[in-house]
């Protein structure tokens, strides 16, 4: 009974703050709120109110309720309530630098996205560093079996191969991207010239600034799937290949016929993560070439990024992240059903 | 007398000369691939040292191609000279420094507690909320890692404008604490899945509750999974950038964007940049170097089954 009372006295409180607050929001009354501030801690307490709750009504149910509720609420709270506001940005124009506020102005926003060539140009982007994730995987794959070959001093290796993974973008950007790329003193374009490259200009033309971003973001993430198919390979029992070698297979067709098959399902799941986090790539960008030559490297994070720092256009940079969020949902699921139909042990 | 009794025999010595160069290749490809990993590093730290001139002519290695200067070093005032002087610039540094440390630690903290509550719960007792089971309750919570962080940017910046929250330490430790959970709840569900549910049976029988068998028998046997959680959230929110640049300006600015902001600027020499980037790299290499267990355990929760 008293459980109830708190959940629904608290729910109370929090519709009464925010529809006082809605109201001086809309100009009827002043109650001098400076911030949405006091909705917040209302709704706080009721997510307290609602934990404790649970274990007054329901007892001993309730506290196995209690374990995932707080996150569950969090996660909610901090998701779900930002989406929806984020789809009523979408569909406005809002300049937050402009005097003016929020304007609802219906599917213009669709319209500009539509015939923006840059947005359009960022997503063809995203496909082809996505692609350079199989590249990734055959270098990560290579790295692994070394590492598991027997070798002496496999842990320096191990975490001297794991360090990219360590480093912030944002410092890697400058230490290989600004300082060893440099065109005049740079140890890497010094080298280029050595070769017999002339004039190596990694940012230069829109084929090379792209590949070279791909080379930075792969040296930072190569060591991720390196060590997720390191795991792999050393869960294989080893009298699988070993029986391999009895039989007279060449080391070449034993890792084609024994070890890959085996490491299929690793492996998928190692690019999937992968996949995710390359659709979240921005931080080198937006520090190296802020999207150039031409939109050349941009990715849709990066853009999105511009178009909020260079114009505050809030609304129309909410729809672009939207849209992209669809499309990455639909290309999830197509490709999580492909992976399950791919993994699946064949017969 | 180098009569042996025990001769190789033919075959047996093109294989050990086979395998011999087989060795090479591999330690060969290894030395070459870490260089490629540490040579970055070691440029960084050696930059610190250099002058221009040292720069300009593309030198290597300390006191044989040239002799180290703190240059770098004093321009961010932690230079043995100008460690005990006043300096705006190691104020600066050092107030970006804890800024990154308190959200770092605190969203990892805040997410390894809530992550392994729910991570617990969700491996041991069969829940309904409305519609949703267990497994559509941990997909809720895993589906959260396919969300771009740039869709939730600019609705929580409208928002944290609005809450007064906008360059806060407190908004950046919401925010990051969001976007390790994921990790979090993935690593610590293989974590409790690999406890034998046997032990908690015993503790019940013996008079504790769920919470009590929770925290005194089964948290101490989960504690390597919960530090590798902890360790893998310290890096990502380390070195978030995206959120932080968006997010904060003034106060609660965060080392990746002091360093980001550093590299905008033209005239900035290449020495102090690369003291700063150093600087803002080394506790993750210490990291790297001493829990790199942890990390790996991290990498690989629920990867093999």
């Amino acid at each position: 009974m008293f459980g109830r009372a708190i959940v629904w006295g608290s729910a109370l409180i929090v519709a009464l703050v925010a529809a006082a607050q809605a109201a001086q929001h809309a100009g009827y009354i002043n109650l001098g709120f400076q911030t949405w501030r006091p909705t917040l801690f209302a709704y706080i307490l009721w997510a307290v109110c609602l934990c404790w709750s649970q274990v007054l009504i329901r007892g001993e149910h309730g506290k196995r309720t209690l374990f995932v509720l707080p996150a569950a609420l969090f996660v909610v709270s901090l998701t779900v309530f930002p989406l929806l506001f984020g789809l009523v940005i979408a569909f406005s124009s809002w300049n937050l630098s402009s005097p003016d506020g929020r304007q609802f102005n219906g599917l213009d926003n669709i319209r500009q996205m539509w015939s923006d060539p840059f947005y359009w140009n960022a997503l063809r982007n995203m496909v082809w560093y996505s692609l350079a994730i199989l590249v990734e995987y055959v270098i990560a794959f290579a790295l692994a079996l070394l590492l598991n070959s027997e070798i002496r001093a496999r842990k320096f290796f191990r975490v001297a191969f794991l360090l990219p993974l360590m480093l912030s973008p944002v410092a890697v950007s400058w230490m290989i991207g600004k300082s060893m790329l440099e065109i005049r003193f740079g140890p890497i374009a010094r080298f280029a010239r050595w070769l017999g490259w002339d004039n190596p200009s990694f940012f230069g033309s829109p084929e090379v600034a792209r590949a070279t971003i791909m080379l930075l973001d792969a040296w930072t993430f190569i060591p991720f799937m390196m060590i997720m198919i390191l795991a792999g390979l050393q869960a294989i029992p080893k009298e699988l290949t070993e029986a391999a070698k009895v039989d007279g297979a060449s080391p070449w067709k034993s890792f084609w016929e024994v070890t890959f098959p085996l490491m299929l399902p690793v492996s998928i799941t190692a690019i999937l993560i992968r996949i995710i986090f390359k659709l979240k790539l921005a931080d080198i960008v937006i520090n190296l070439t802020a999207g150039g030559p031409g939109g050349a490297t941009d990715t849709v994070t990066s853009f999105i990024f511009r178009e909020y720092r260079d114009r505050s256009n809030v609304g129309y940079g909410t729809l672009l992240a939207m849209v992209y969020l669809v499309i990455i949902i639909i290309a999830m699921t197509i490709l999580l059903k492909l992976a399950d139909r791919f993994a699946r042990p064949r017969t | 007398m180098s009569e042996a009794i025990f001769r190789d025999g033919e075959s047996d010595r093109a294989f050990t000369a086979r395998r011999f160069a087989g060795k090479t290749v591999i330690y060969l490809l290894l030395v070459a691939w870490a260089i490629v990993c540490l040579f970055p590093i070691y440029w960084t730290i050696s930059t610190s040292f250099k002058t221009a001139p040292n720069v300009m002519q593309g030198a290597l290695i300390p006191w044989v191609d040239y002799k180290p200067a703190w240059l770098g070093w004093r321009s961010l005032g932690l230079s043995p000279e100008t460690i005990g002087a006043e300096s705006t610039v190691r104020d600066e540094f050092m107030k970006r420094f804890f800024n990154s440390a308190i959200t770092a630690i605190s969203a990892s903290s805040i997410a390894v507690i809530l992550g392994s509550l729910a991570a617990y719960g969700l491996s041991r007792f069969s829940y309904r909320f409305g519609f949703m089971r267990n497994s559509d309750i941990s997909f809720f919570f895993l589906s959260q890692l396919i969300l771009p962080p740039v869709v939730l940017a600019l609705p929580f910046l409208v928002l944290y404008k609005q809450l007064a929250l906008l360059d806060t330490r407190i908004g950046l430790i919401l925010l990051y604490t969001l976007t390790v959970l994921p990790i979090v709840i993935w690593i610590m569900r293989d974590q409790f899945e690999s406890i034998p549910t046997e032990l908690e049976e015993a503790a019940l029988v013996d008079g504790l509750s769920i919470w009590g068998a929770f925290f005194s028998v089964i948290l101490p046997i989960a504690l390597p999974g919960m530090i590798a959680a902890f360790i893998l959230s310290l890096v990502l929110t380390w070195n978030e950038y995206f959120f932080a640049a968006l997010l904060t300006s003034t106060h609660a600015n965060t080392l990746p964007v002091m360093v980001a902001s550093q590299t905008g600027s033209q005239g900035i020499s290449w020495w102090s940049m690369a003291a700063l980037s150093f600087a803002a790299i080394v506790p993750l290499i210490v990291i790297g170097v001493l829990l790199e267990r942890y990390l790996i355990k991290g990498m690989t929760a629920g990867a093999v089954k």
